[in-house]
């Protein structure tokens, strides 16, 4: 895990000092709110529904066990005993205090966190895949590169009044598992013929009212010209993105209405005097990150097998964990998805605990996934079966990883002030209804995602189904999609038809998940039935 | 009627005009008519709430009822956590937001 330098607690301190200033200032009035509204949400600081929300940034969603128990400790001390793992690998607190907001920051910077950049109009958190260096696929650990990227983008004053916020991603593996083409930018880690590793840059690619999926601009950049192309890139959208009008101000606007040849030409152009310039910065730094990320001490020799007959257990094995790189290990995925529960939500007490398991368990590590689950990286099979009796005895083994009942949902109406309709009581009935019937384990992989509103934090786009929240005269109201992913073969879903109310959307889920079950041929997912036959059939079943 | 909410600056808390002061319970709000933009500017000058706005509202059996689902979902928490609404001891509480 990388830790900071002196540079970097130095900067995150003395963020907390400044920030503990302006809120005592505006408590005692000598500022507005006007003035402070700005100032609190570059710490991360919203006001939501019920109270003010904390969005605290997980770097490419990688936290120590240390991390992850102050993460537990902060939910109980200053919140009501749970926080909220997000679509962006981070994790938000809906009830703080904005007396307590400063001393929060402090806890968090004493276990090297903070909430810098995870709001406004900047590079936000990076995100990266939660199996990174321990994936079996990947040709090299991508976090390296997130670091270097986290150290350009934080407090870069160019880019900290950008047209609008700005999301990267990076990936190593050829199976994406961090929707990257959905991301403003998403870098994927390649290898040239010569056998040299470099980034393919695409860029223009993101969810919210108009989704769009990521042109390839550049196929191979080599590995130190990155923080160089990743400024082009920046430049021409600082330069050229629309800030005449909010909804048009996201780069997959921009690379859409210039096209991605001339907005690839503008970044070449860019790049060219960038690079007379020695803006990048030496390889030995990247020298310097990249051991913070080395290969922890696997064990040789170990068992390769997991033995049990225990039905359960062999369930979620089955499910739950994921092929390792090293012989004898696998990633576990700890489900935040009990049926009926709330997608992402996490008590104090199981935030605690998992940080526990990160260091007893897995090296010290875990890590936050896009699809709200943890991950424990390293485990060795032969220590499965005791993890797994700790996660069953506290609620935390749901085995349904990519299954309909691993529901992604945003916060939605319960909590979000942007909100149409309320999200997580639809997921909550979907998953009842699916545990209910025992048709999970028939449908395979079905990846489910839903958004309270068209901004769709829940990726309602990318989802082989989606549900997207409406407003319909003041009633709350569902639009069904079907045929998104965020994978490789990143798709956007399409709108089924007319929207349907609670109960509704549960029926007509239902309905399509059994179509598929009907016309499915040997091996196929829900989303390549679909893609097999498209949607009338669908929609048939749905409203015929 | 028209009723005037915000939240209380230091906590957060949702909270709704009541006359004198700020109460966490809508049916303490009261009809500020039009004199919402008024009460609203002078309690946030005094640091009493922030974001302070008016919204429509009816009265009926069970007392004040804001005209939007959002304002009624503010009103008392979030419905798929009934614990930690205004009203923990009743797990039907949410359906009035609907
Ligand atoms: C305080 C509550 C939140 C607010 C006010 C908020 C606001 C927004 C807005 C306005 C957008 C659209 C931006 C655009 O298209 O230009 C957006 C997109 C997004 N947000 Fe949120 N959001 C909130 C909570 C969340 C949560 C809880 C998550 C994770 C579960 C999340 C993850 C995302 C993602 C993944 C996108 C879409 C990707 C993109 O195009 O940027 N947000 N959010
Ligand atoms: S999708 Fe809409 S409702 Fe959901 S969290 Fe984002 S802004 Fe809120």
């Amino acid at each position: 895990m990388y830790q900071y330098d002196k540079y970097d607690q130095q900067m995150v301190d003395t963020r907390v000092e400044e920030f503990r200033d302006q809120t005592r200032r505006r408590l005692s009035g000598e500022l507005s709110e006007e003035k402070f509204r700005p100032l609190r949400l570059m710490n991360g600081l919203y006001l939501q529904l019920h109270a003010y929300m904390l969005r605290v940034a997980v770097p490419y969603g990688t936290l120590s066990g240390a991390q992850m128990k102050a993460l537990g400790d902060i939910a109980d001390k200053y919140d009501r005993g749970y926080g909220h793992f997000t679509t962006r690998q981070n994790i938000q607190y809906n009830w703080i205090k904005l007396e307590d907001a400063p001393e929060i920051l402090a806890d968090l910077a004493k276990v090297e966190m903070h909430a810098i950049q995870t709001s406004g109009n900047c590079i936000r958190n990076i995100s990266s895949d939660h199996f990174a260096g321990a994936a079996a696929d990947e040709i090299i650990d991508p976090r390296p590169y997130a670091e270097l990227l986290r150290q350009w983008s934080s407090f870069h004053p160019e880019f900290s009044y950008l047209p609008r916020k700005f999301k990267i991603a990076v990936i190593a593996s050829d199976t994406d598992r961090a929707a990257m083409r959905l991301h403003d930018i998403g870098i994927q880690m390649v290898r040239n013929d010569a056998g040299e590793i470099g980034c393919a840059f695409y860029v223009g690619g993101g969810m919210g009212r108009t989704p769009m999926v990521a042109p390839l601009i550049n196929a191979f950049v080599p590995l130190d010209e990155l923080i160089t192309y990743s400024e082009a890139c920046l430049r021409v959208y600082n330069r050229h993105g629309r800030r005449d009008n909010k909804y048009k101000a996201r780069i997959k606007i921009l690379v859409h209405e210039m096209g991605k040849d001339e907005y690839t030409r503008q970044v070449e152009e860019e790049f060219t005097h960038l690079k007379a310039q020695g803006i990048e910065p030496p390889l030995a730094e990247l020298a310097r990150i990249e051991p913070y990320f080395a290969d922890p001490a696997f064990k040789t020799g170990i068992v390769d097998e997991i033995a049990s007959d225990a039905p359960d257990f062999a369930l979620w094995v089955g499910r739950n964990t994921v092929l390792h790189k090293a012989p004898g290990y696998v990633s576990a995925v700890i489900s935040l998805k009990p049926v009926g529960g709330i997608p992402g939500d996490a008590s104090a007490d199981q935030i605690r605990l998992m940080g526990d398991l990160a260091t007893e368990y897995s090296f010290d590590e875990c890590r936050v996934m896009h699809t709200q689950n943890i991950v424990l990286p390293h485990v060795e099979k032969g220590r499965l079966k005791e993890l797994y009796d700790t996660l069953a005895a506290n609620g935390l083994a749901a085995p349904n990883l990519d299954t309909i009942e691993d529901i992604i949902a945003c916060p939605g109406l319960d909590y979000c002030s942007l909100a149409n309709a309320r999200s997580i009581p639809v997921a909550q009935k979907i998953s009842e209804r699916f545990a209910g019937n025992g048709k999970t384990a028939a449908l395979g992989e079905l990846k489910l995602k839903i958004s309270g509103c068209i901004n769709a934090c829940g990726h309602h786009h990318a989802g082989h189904i989606g549900i997207l929240g409406v407003d319909k005269k003041g009633v709350e109201n569902y639009q069904l999609l079907l045929g998104g992913s965020e994978a490789q073969d990143t798709s956007l879903g399409k709108i089924t038809g007319p929207g349907f109310d609670e109960d509704g959307i549960v029926d007509a889920v239902e309905k399509a998940t059994d179509v598929y079950l009907e016309k499915r041929e040997d091996g196929e997912r829900f989303l390549d039935t679909y893609r097999r036959i498209g949607m009338d059939p669908f929609k048939e079943a749905i409203y015929g | 009627m028209k009723i005037l909410t915000g939240n209380d600056l230091k906590t957060g808390d949702v909270t709704w005009w009541d006359g004198q002061g700020w109460s966490r319970h809508v049916n303490d709000a009261v009809d500020v008519g039009a004199m919402a933009d008024e009460i609203a500017a002078r309690e946030e000058a005094a640091r009493n709430v922030v974001s302070a706005y008016a919204i429509d509202a009816t009265t009926d059996a069970d007392g004040i009822r804001p005209a939007h689902i959002k304002d009624r979902i503010r009103a008392l928490g979030p419905t798929v956590r009934p614990d930690l609404t205004l009203k923990p001891a009743d797990p039907e509480a949410g359906n009035w937001v609907i």
